[in-house]
């Protein structure tokens, strides 16, 4: 065998295995520095689901929680706001919540479990900016029922948190995954005992 | 005499181990530059200037910083009423983050007015707006840092833009903030990608936009290349050694800017809330939404077209096709001439119209979206897009005027 001429096919081999074997081992070696950004134990500890009590609230107030540091919304409506969610449906991208914004046992007309105590994520489908709770008829522009108002780039959701046509937003507003504990105690993060069922 | 002799040995003795003269010469000394430059040259050396300044000024202030959420706020607090000197080296490191923008828009626009970026200095241009993409992403992370309710709002409304991506969004921006929300998470990690990762690129990047640049010589006002006039040694007969002519020059600029510069930082530094916006002096609230968010001002002409289209995932390809086709510049001027000066009077009232529609686009972002003013930023944004989308037509269209052989006397 004559060892002044190089075998070709040989070095090609030994650089391509050697390039892959590599690479594997450089994407492994990225993994850690990547999967190092998702949020720590403390920070889904802190994630951990909330009680609040709704006793106090009365027809027509809100009132804002935080849960896993953003702000929770809970609306007790008047009979009058869930009548007109019947006749919203031709403003509205997705009136009847096609799109997985919430909770099979919130998928409903009324986006809750109980029809008048809604129960939402406060955070704008758009860019994340809070919505203002615009409750008063006429209160953003004329004709309007009453909802949701977000100061930021003017997206509008109803008293069920459904989204507007027409608006930079593209889905209604979140959901969070609740139940209830007794008559007027809340568990916000957590559905798992009784599906929700009040 | 004595002393000379030493230096040069020295000097011997280096250069033998590593290409200082060599470099030297290279970059300053025998590096010809036009002799023609004008006023709009100044900004390329006055953007290094900043860029060192806020790493001077960076480094100090991180002496004193606290990067979480329950100290953030505070510590700039402390920077500006406890620390000696703390406020100017605060007011200097914001101003400085508006006058880069200043001076880079300016070195930018001094680019396309004598058409820079085009044939052979595509590279220098395609360097450059990685340069400009690291400026912005810089000025985001560390209008974070004071923890001010802006500055959390600011940060919730950008990570959300990653959101708009179908099917891994809602990961991807919760993988950013690493947390459910923006949060002292969030905020640690900004502070170590703007103090660490982001300037390391940025000075890597100078440096090759700047080897790149005296690779194929500076272009000039006339748009003429002095490369192709040299006299017996291969000089350009119409270049000028950089050093001492042009360092000269800088310096006068220099002083110049560092005049309006101070002016800013002592008697104007929050420049009426353009430059450090009112809710940012309330701590971060993630519960409540300032009544009316904007960006800083350098910003603004690309949040107007975010907002400007009524549709999530549109919005944010729009705003980032924006700054992403002035990649595209070197191919899509057509023109056979480079420098505005001989251009003809379609293409100078083209760019005069995207001029005007840049700053419109500038002011509206600043200002809430009422429904006549998102009316004017649709036209806005269309006139943006056409701008470049037009440009391999009118550049061709475009009666231009000969272009002399050689820099003018």
């Amino acid at each position: 065998m004559n060892t002044d001429e190089m075998n070709r096919g040989r070095r090609r081999f030994l650089t391509a295995s050697a390039s892959v074997i590599g690479g594997v081992g450089a994407i492994c070696a990225a993994y850690p520095f990547l999967a190092s950004w998702a949020p720590s134990v403390k920070a889904r500890a802190l994630g951990a689901p909330v009680e609040v009590d709704i006793s106090k609230i009365e027809a027509g107030q809100k009132i804002t929680v935080a849960w896993r540091g953003q702000p929770i919304f809970i609306v007790r409506r008047t009979p009058e706001e869930l009548k007109a969610l019947e006749t919203m449906a031709d403003l509205l991208r997705d009136p009847t919540s096609k799109e997985p914004q919430q909770p099979s046992y919130a998928d409903n007309l009324y986006r809750s479990i109980k029809p008048e105590v809604l129960v939402l994520i406060g955070i704008c489908t758009h860019l994340g900016c809070v919505p203002l709770y615009k409750p008063e008829a006429g209160s953003v522009e004329a004709g309007w029922e009453g909802g949701f108002f977000c100061p930021c780039h003017g997206s509008k959701y109803d008293m069920a948190g459904r989204v507007y046509k027409g608006v930079p937003a593209p889905l209604n507003l979140a959901v969070p995954p609740y139940q209830y504990l007794k008559e007027t105690l809340l568990l916000i993060g957590d559905d798992s005992h009784s599906g929700g069922v009040a | 005499m004595e002393i000379r002799l030493v230096g040069q040995r020295v000097l011997g003795w280096v250069d033998d181990r590593f290409p200082l003269s060599k470099l030297w010469n290279e970059h300053l000394a025998r590096y010809y530059a036009p002799k023609n430059f004008n006023f709009w040259y100044y900004f390329g050396s006055l953007a290094l200037f900043v860029l060192a300044s806020q790493i001077i000024t960076g480094i100090w202030l991180t002496m004193n910083y606290t990067p979480t959420a329950e100290g953030a706020f505070e510590s700039v607090e402390y920077i500006m009423r406890d620390v000696p000197w703390g406020w100017l080296l605060r007011y200097l490191h914001s101003t400085g983050a508006s006058f880069f923008f200043i001076v880079v828009y300016l070195h930018m626009f001094r680019g396309v007015l004598y058409g820079s970026y085009k044939k052979p200095r595509e590279l220098v241009w395609l360097i450059g707006m990685v340069i400009f993409l690291c400026l912005m992403a810089e000025a985001f992370l560390g209008y974070l840092l004071p923890w001010g309710n802006m500055s959390f709002w600011g940060a919730q409304v950008i990570t959300s833009l990653f959101g708009a991506i179908p099917y891994i969004g809602d990961s991807l921006v919760e993988w950013i903030r690493g947390d459910y929300n923006v949060s002292g998470v969030t905020l640690n990690r900004f502070f170590s990608l703007h103090v660490i990762a982001v300037p390391l690129l940025f000075v890597g990047l100078v440096a090759a936009h700047i080897i790149a640049l005296h690779e194929v010589g500076s272009n000039n006002p006339e748009g003429v290349e002095i490369k192709k006039t040299l006299n017996a040694e291969g000089v350009p007969l119409d270049g000028v050694p950089f050093h001492p002519y042009y360092t000269v020059k800088d310096l006068m600029g220099l002083a110049g800017f560092l005049i309006i510069f101070c002016g800013v930082v002592f008697f104007l530094p929050e420049m009426g809330g353009y430059f450090l916006e009112a809710p940012n002096f309330e701590p971060a609230d993630p519960l409540k939404t300032p009544a009316h968010i904007a960006p800083v001002w350098y910003m603004t002409p690309y949040y107007a077209i975010l907002r400007a289209i009524p549709d999530k995932l549109l919005g944010v390809v729009a705003m980032g096709a924006s700054i992403g086709v002035w990649f595209l510049l070197p191919w899509l001027d057509r023109s056979p001439v480079k420098s505005i000066r001989y251009r003809g009077f379609l293409y100078k009232s083209i760019l005069f119209i995207f001029v005007c529609t840049f700053i419109t686009l500038g002011y509206l972002g600043s200002h809430p979206p009422t429904p006549i003013l998102v009316l004017v930023a649709r036209v806005c944004t269309a006139i943006y897009f056409l701008f470049f989308l037009l440009m391999p037509i009118y550049t061709v269209l475009d009666r231009v005027k000969a272009v002399p052989e050689r820099v003018s006397h």
